[in-house]
């Protein structure tokens, strides 16, 4: 096994920030908007980084699909412990209506190309929250996926996964070559310390194109409008119980 | 699909590794921190290309520094406050572990070699801390005790001192300030006689930050007997020698967690050896790192300022008088346009001075000028901010009382605004003639 780690990095508005949407509803405003690296893939980072650091991989390279900037999020990455670093310049239109659907189609073919042994993205982001990517990665690739991973053990050629759904948790069991996808309580990502963020400025992140790839940008969604949630009416307060029931048979609720 | 995305974020919010600290705040400062905790004050460009003075890597510095302080100190600062002191090994060596205790100390004692634009930045995402205190510690350690022994201390005692210093395993605190002598550096009385191969001393210090947590003191003493500039020397004092008494805990109105001490000296015995530099040079030691003592104040209490106008402003838009919110009473937002054109202004001060300094210029008169108005705009700021906060403004229970209190001390500590008036008429030529 090549003991090469595939992990995908996506650059978002960051999360404290207050999402605005433009006057023409066709998105949300993000010039001028502090981005940072989606809280899933640093505990996606942070997973990597942690198996290297355990001698059961050798190799982290960090994944980006994006414009220019996407290499900040990159190279935090890297000050996070990732060897090196890969590119996918997609700007303007296409990175415009990029998706799961293109993303796992890049992702499928750089791990054919890296030979990679494990995919390890977040489960989703928290721009279009779509929980997609992974899932269509392991399906392009034939590969087993253990998404949603609240536990990650490695044993030689098999993952134990121990995976959070609705009712509880589940643990499973799939070879390698794999696709995991990171959810919260996997782990706590570290800082990087200064030393490493100098370091990271020395390690490589190779720039590639998706036609390289093979890979056609073209989406099949068109977004038709973006809107702000309602805003929150002001509630009613009632007495006592029958108040309330009265209240509820009056607005048809019951 | 919105509902499902607002509840989505909403869940990662409450759940988030952030969960503590929504808890250590509940019952005190609950009020100000869910007006301020999400939100994002920088008034820094996003693309690193267009700053001034910084690039991607400070970027990346102040953005770890901040998860650090999110992590680590900011859910016990109120812990802290209360109790009047924080724990400074602990925190420190957390620091030193990630490397931010010192960025432009060189590389063979553990520092990282780089600029002084790297402290500032430093400086600056202290002030993300929620209180004065600690990033007054924090700036003691890296900024106040040990620049004179990076640059003129012996490789040995660089190695028993500033190695540990910087790596968060020792706590420093500077031994300057004495009880009759605050402005006037040149009249302190603490004597270190020589005997022998030993300093034998003989005095006190007061105002002494990390005081009481300390493992050694950089010591500004007499060692002879000559001119009052030219007889001081700059010694590396271990704390727990015997004859150091830490006389008391100072209680303070304000920078609560920060531990203030008075110490005592009756005869310490100290080895000749921990000089730093040359016998007589102190004064002038000590002189040299005022420029970057000062601007670090400047960019530390700047964010704090930045985060006061932030909070004052989604409160008074919550908070309604005569039926409508108090921010939309023109009186209001005008203030706080007013009061953040001056934070701005500051700030460009700030990075003029910084970037001409690293250049290797004297920016003596501008970091004065940066100093005196820091003091002044803070309090202004917080005076006029708290106002707006009405009662709330008046209890514990907000950020703004508390840097209303802290910030006070910047006028006086780190030398006083009388100080700064002065050494700027030096500058302009305006001082009285002999």
């Amino acid at each position: 096994m090549s003991g090469r780690v595939l992990v995908g990095v996506k650059r978002v508005i960051d999360y404290a920030v207050k999402i605005r949407v433009k006057p023409d509803n066709s998105g949300v405003v993000t010039d001028g908007v502090k981005h940072s690296m989606n809280p899933f893939c640093e505990i996606a980072v942070e997973e990597a980084v942690k198996l290297k650091e355990k001698k059961l991989i050798k190799e982290v390279v960090a994944v980006s699909c994006g414009p220019q900037q996407s290499q900040e999020t990159i190279r935090t990455a890297l000050a996070m412990g990732a060897d090196r670093g890969i590119h996918v310049e997609v700007a303007g239109k296409d990175y415009e209506t990029l998706g799961p659907l293109q993303v796992s189609k890049i992702m499928a073919a750089l791990a054919k190309k890296e030979d990679a042994q494990l995919i390890i993205l977040g489960k989703q982001a928290i721009d279009d929250d779509c929980n997609q990517t992974g899932q269509m990665t392991a399906a392009l690739l034939d590969w087993p996926q253990g998404t949603f991973a609240s536990e990650v053990s490695l044993d030689g050629d098999k993952v134990k996964v121990v995976r959070e759904i609705d009712g509880g948790l589940e643990t499973i069991k799939i070879s390698t070559p794999a696709v995991l996808t990171a959810d919260l309580r996997l782990n706590t990502p570290r800082y990087a310390t200064l030393p490493n963020i100098m370091k990271a400025k020395k390690k490589k992140i190779a720039n590639v194109k998706p036609a390289d790839l093979g890979v056609d940008l073209t989406s099949r969604l068109e977004v038709l409008k973006v809107e702000e949630p309602p805003q929150r009416q002001a509630g009613v307060k009632v007495e006592t119980v029958e108040d309330l029931v009265g209240k509820l048979k009056e607005t048809g609720r019951i | 699909m919105a509902l499902l995305v607002g509840a989505l974020r909403l869940n990662l919010l409450a759940n988030s590794r952030n969960f503590y600290k929504f808890t250590s705040f509940v019952g005190v400062r609950s009020l100000s921190e869910n007006v301020s905790s999400k939100s994002v004050t920088s008034s820094s460009p996003e693309v690193a290309g267009d700053h001034v003075i910084y690039t991607q890597e400070h970027f990346a510095l102040k953005e770890s520094l901040k998860k650090l302080i999110d992590q680590e100190i900011n859910p016990h600062v109120e812990q802290w406050e209360a109790e009047g002191k924080f724990p400074a090994h602990k925190v420190f060596k957390i620091l030193g572990s990630a490397g931010f205790l010192g960025v432009n100390r060189p590389t063979e004692y553990g520092g990282l070699g780089l600029d002084y634009s790297y402290s500032v930045a430093v400086a600056e995402e202290l002030g993300n801390i929620r209180c004065g205190g600690i990033p007054m510690a924090i700036g003691v350690q890296t900024d106040m005790a040990t620049p004179a022994l990076a640059r003129f201390g012996t490789a040995e005692l660089k190695k028993e001192f500033l190695l540990p210093s910087i790596m968060g395993d020792k706590v420093a605190c500077l031994g300057v300030s004495e009880v009759g002598a605050g402005s006037d550096v040149s009249s302190i009385k603490t004597k270190a006689v020589r005997k022998g191969d030993e300093y034998v001393i003989n005095g006190g210090k007061m105002w002494t930050t990390n005081g009481t947590q300390a493992d050694w003191m950089c010591l500004l003493a007499n060692t002879s007997d000559g001119p009052p500039h030219r007889n001081k020397s700059l010694i590396c004092l271990p704390m727990n020698l015997p004859g150091v008494h830490i006389a008391r805990k100072i209680s303070k109105i304000g920078m609560w967690s920060s531990d203030t001490a008075e110490v005592f000296f009756d005869d310490v015995h100290v080895p000749c050896k921990n000089i730093i530099g040359q016998e007589g040079m102190g004064f002038t030691y000590q002189m040299l790192q005022f420029q970057e003592e000062r601007l670090w104040a400047v960019a530390n209490a700047l964010t704090s300022m930045d985060t006061i106008i932030q909070e004052t402003i989604q409160y008074t838009r919550q908070r309604k008088i005569f039926k409508q919110p108090v921010l939309y009473h023109q009186a209001v937002h005008f203030r706080l346009a007013e009061l953040q054109t001056e934070v701005e202004l500051l700030r460009s001060l700030l990075y003029q001075a910084t970037a001409l300094y690293v250049k290797g210029n004297d920016v003596t008169k501008l970091a004065s000028m940066a100093k005196l108005k820091t003091g002044r705009l803070a309090r202004e700021l917080s005076d006029g901010c708290l106002q707006y906060w009405g009662g709330m403004g008046f209890t514990s229970d907000v950020l703004v009382s508390r840097f209303y209190r802290d910030f006070r001390l910047i006028s006086i500590g780190g030398g006083a605004d009388e100080v700064m008036l002065g050494i700027i008429c030096k500058y302009m030529d305006m001082l009285p003639r002999k």
